[in-house]
């Protein structure tokens, strides 16, 4: 059986596209196979705003410098040493190179979004986002004479002991067989398959929503590692943060991040807090949070803040209920009203001095005598309206992945395999085991994403 | 104004609000993201600096299907349509041609029916060119007050936007900072300076800016060889027929040619663009004015060619038929866009201080 297509890449985003560009100028007929329609392509990467970016001088929109130790060591703080060094120094290395890469494939950067200077130094932004990145990705890669068929969702790529052999996919009810001299997989995570999360995680991953798309189902990596297809990375933990309790459940993106857990106090369905809401400045304690309202009952947490704070986080995609009594917030939130009531008295008794309250900064404004104390920002909530969010866990992506070498190439315990790379969310895991570091995504899938388009070609030309 | 157009804009303002994303495309999102919550005056302040060039629908992830249904530029198209209506004077008269292609085509043909007329009824008292077919003093009789009272209609207009938008007493510096982002086009560009995504989907092109570019020039290059005539004729006590190398002709031979290519260039654009993110409503009273527009220009491109045949006054009274509508209609047609614009920009100079929102955190 043969193929018009030197190269298969499964998925249609950020890491296929790079993938599929390289290849393609390297002369290589390439097939883009995404499972979504057009209107739903590029997957979680249409959500992301910027990547993070080494740089050794003012570069693009990016001020000042960034160096490879700088940012190895923020990687090692936030995965607490579970990382791959040779392949993280390898992405941010190769990070520098790729921002100009970017700009002639037609992705366009904006200075650092209003409110997130901390970041201008380390992180370049899309202009207009992540969607706007695979689009241009998309006209480039058309231009370059890459074929894209969307809607086709591969079910099967047949491993003969180290080459795949042929891949099988679906489209428009048919099902399809082709045999391309290699194949690169970007088709990202499992997270949007519940089933499977639920087997990884247990009963609560049924009540979690998903940050991104619901494409990302996890069947070829299912189907790879079935095969004996190496795997890196622990099944049961997911990257999750906790978002706005009325998000869709899948692709509500970026604007149902919730930003006003420091200013206020969280409690379960049963009314009680259960951590402390002012332990760190927000953006670190983000991902925290996903996993504390997990391991509450019904996966939900509920926030309360009063009129003094509504002004000091940013806006939020929908408006918070609001009342004139805390009993009656906490009817409007399906609450107990007297531990509402209780819990509330009992914090803002806890709450001393507040003159030192500073919103951007640890504080030290703090409680006594509860616990879970308040260790920050405490100030009492006592001047209405109140206002209430509820708060549940959104899944970003998934750390089990294929593991890849230096070259991105996959393997099975008796070697790699021939005609077979793969690159991004799906191999994230071959670096970081666990935590997650503000614009590494787009950083690997672009980094490896261009190495398996150019390993891809120089097999198969 | 109709509170459900404001209504969606709003629901969409508060999304793009927490996202910002867009930031760098256009003057609306640093605007849109001083504020927290969206007043009725905000969202038509929004919507009047919004220039249709679609860059935050197709890098939007929240487009239908999308449950969060973005679609930003028609939610500010369907605003800023109705904010020139509710403000245009007088009153429900003025309502009528923003989204009516056949009325203004048929107040064109009124024009076109008043000139014949007057040609016929009026004619000349003996004088040369132009002024065989219809005297001077006719012709100032009719264009004066057709030229003055939409100047007034659209002050009257503006101050009601004014008003409604909160503006604050002028300085200088707003109306300089201004003209310069007009006199550029800047935000017709975008953020990165590669266009508007307007004939071909998500491809950037500057095709949109430098046929708007050349209406707006062509149009200014003929009322300034207008105006040259007019004050050569008065001050200077040189009258029409003008030389080709007279300052009127040499004004307004590229400015008709401007207009005409720049109108047909326009309205081929418009036929290529999804009509589903702009105004629907509006769309036949935006052709039908690109169209008297481009008659105006080519109209007198025909009369400075054949002026001297036996056509020229059948050409004479379709010109200034052409252009006594245009003027007429320009408070209630697209024509005001322009003049809306200029003064949401001056507001917009006056909004920057800077008062910004808190910060968001810096997560995933
Ligand atoms: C809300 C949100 C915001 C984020 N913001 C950032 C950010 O600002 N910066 C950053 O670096 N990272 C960010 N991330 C993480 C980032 O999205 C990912 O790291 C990155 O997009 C991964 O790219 P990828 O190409 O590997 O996967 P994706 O972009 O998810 O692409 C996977 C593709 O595979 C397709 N696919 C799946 N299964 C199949 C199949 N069986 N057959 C065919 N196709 C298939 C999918 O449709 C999709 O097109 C964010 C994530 C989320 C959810
Ligand atoms: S148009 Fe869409 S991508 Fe742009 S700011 Fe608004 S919500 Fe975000
Ligand atoms: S359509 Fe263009 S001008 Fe209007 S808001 Fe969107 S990006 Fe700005």
């Amino acid at each position: 059986m043969t193929s018009p297509y030197d190269i298969a890449i499964i998925g249609g985003g950020n890491a296929a596209l790079c993938a599929a560009m390289t290849a393609a100028e390297a002369g290589a007929k390439v097939l883009i196979l995404e499972t979504a329609p057009k209107a739903y392509r590029g997957g979680n990467s249409r959500h992301t705003r910027n990547f993070r970016c080494m740089h050794s001088g003012p570069l693009g929109p990016l001020v000042e410098s960034y160096s490879e130790e700088e940012y190895f060591a923020d990687l090692m703080k936030v995965t607490a040493g579970k990382t791959d060094e040779h392949l993280a120094r390898l992405a941010i290395r190769t990070s520098e190179e790729c921002l100009p890469w970017m700009q002639e494939h037609g992705v366009r950067f904006q200075p650092s979004l209003s409110g997130t200077l901390s970041l201008a130094r380390t992180n370049a932004f899309f202009m207009g986002g992540g969607k706007s990145l695979v689009n241009a990705y998309y006209r480039t890669a058309e231009k370059l004479g890459v074929d894209v068929l969307y809607e086709a969702a591969v079910t099967h790529l047949q491993l003969d002991s180290d080459r795949i052999a042929w891949v099988d996919y679906t489209h428009a009810g048919q099902s399809h067989r082709i045999s391309p001299k290699a194949v690169v997989v970007a088709s990202g995570g499992f997270q949007a398959d519940t089933d499977w999360l639920t087997r990884a995680w247990g009963e609560p991953a049924k009540n979690f929503l998903i940050r991104g798309t619901p494409y990302n189902r996890g069947v070829v990596l299912a189907d790879l590692l079935e095969q004996g297809v190496q795997s890196v990375g622990d099944p049961t933990q997911c990257h999750a943060v906790a978002i706005d309790g009325r998000a869709p459940k899948y692709d509500g993106g970026i604007v149902t991040r919730l930003d006003c857990v420091p200013f206020s106090i969280v409690v379960n369905k049963n009314a009680e807090r259960f951590y402390d809401e002012g332990e760190d400045t927000w953006p670190k304690r983000y991902a925290i949070w996903g996993r504390l309202v997990a391991a509450q009952p019904d996966q939900v947490g509920y926030v309360v803040i009063d009129a003094k704070s509504l002004n000091l986080f940013m806006p939020s995609v929908f408006p918070p209920l609001k009342a004139d009594t805390i009993e009656e917030l906490a009817v409007m939130m399906g609450l107990p009203a007297d531990k509402l009531r209780a819990t509330v008295e009992d914090f803002n008794a806890a709450c001393g001095d507040t003159s030192n309250f500073h919103p951007t900064e640890l504080d030290g404004v703090t409680t006594t005598g509860i616990t879970p104390a308040k260790t920050n920002w405490a100030r009492p909530i006592t001047e209405p309206p109140f206002y209430g969010y509820s708060l549940r866990t959104g899944v970003t992506f998934t750390y089990l992945g294929l593991k890849v070498d230096d070259t991105a190439q996959c393997s099975t315990k008796d070697g790699p395999i021939k005609n077979l790379w793969a690159a991004g969310e799906t191999m994230a895991g071959s670096i970081l085991g666990q935590g997650y570091l503000a614009g590494y995504g787009m950083t690997i899938g672009t980094v490896f994403g261009r190495i398996a388009g150019r390993e891809a070609a120089a097999y198969a030309n | 104004m109709q509170t459900d157009l404001l209504q969606e804009a709003r629901r969409q303002a508060e999304i793009c609000n927490a996202c910002r994303y867009c930031e760098g495309y256009c003057s609306v999102f640093p605007a849109l993201h001083r504020e927290r919550a969206f007043a009725d005056g905000d969202l038509t302040q929004l919507a009047n600096l919004c220039h249709n060039c679609r860059g935050c629908y197709y890098a939007c992830q929240y487009t239908a299907p999308h449950e969060f249904d973005l679609n930003l530029p028609k939610a500010l198209a369907e605003v800023r349509r109705d904010s020139w209506e509710s403000f245009a004077w007088p009153g429900p008269f003025a309502r009528l041609f923003q989204t009516h292609g056949l009325r203004i085509a048929v107040v064109t043909v009124l024009g076109f029916a008043l000139l014949f007329w007057a040609i016929r009824a009026i004619g000349s008292a003996g004088g040369d060119g132009f002024y065989a077919a219809l005297s001077h003093n006719a012709m100032v009789a009719i264009f004066a007050p057709a030229f003055l009272f939409p100047l007034f209609s659209l002050a009257l207009s503006l101050r009601a936007y004014w008003k409604s938008v909160g503006g604050q007493p002028l300085r200088l510096s707003h109306i300089t900072g201004a003209f310069g982002a007009v006199a550029k086009m800047k935000d017709l560009a975008a953020g990165h300076g590669d266009g508007c995504n307007f004939e071909d989907e998500d491809r950037f092109s500057h095709a949109r800016r430098h046929v708007h570019q050349a209406v707006m020039y062509g149009f200014l290059l003929c009322f300034a060889s207008t105006s040259a005539g007019t004050v050569m004729h008065y001050v200077f006590d040189m009258h029409a027929p003008y030389g080709l190398f007279s300052l009127p002709k040499l004004l307004g031979v590229p400015g008709g040619i401007l207009l005409t290519v720049g109108t047909t260039g326009m309205a081929m654009l418009k036929l290529k663009a999804d009509r589903n993110l702009a105004d629907a409503k509006a769309w036949g009273g935006e052709m039908a004015f690109i169209a008297l527009l481009g008659f105006v220009g080519l109209s007198g491109l025909m009369l400075y060619a054949l002026g001297s045949t036996a056509l020229m006054p059948v050409l004479l009274a379709l010109h200034l038929g052409a252009v006594l509508s245009f003027f007429l209609l320009t408070p209630y047609s697209k024509m005001a866009h322009g003049f809306y614009r200029l003064t949401a920009l001056i507001r917009e100079e006056q909004n920057k201080s800077p008062t910004p929102n808190p910060k968001p955190a810096a997560a995933a």
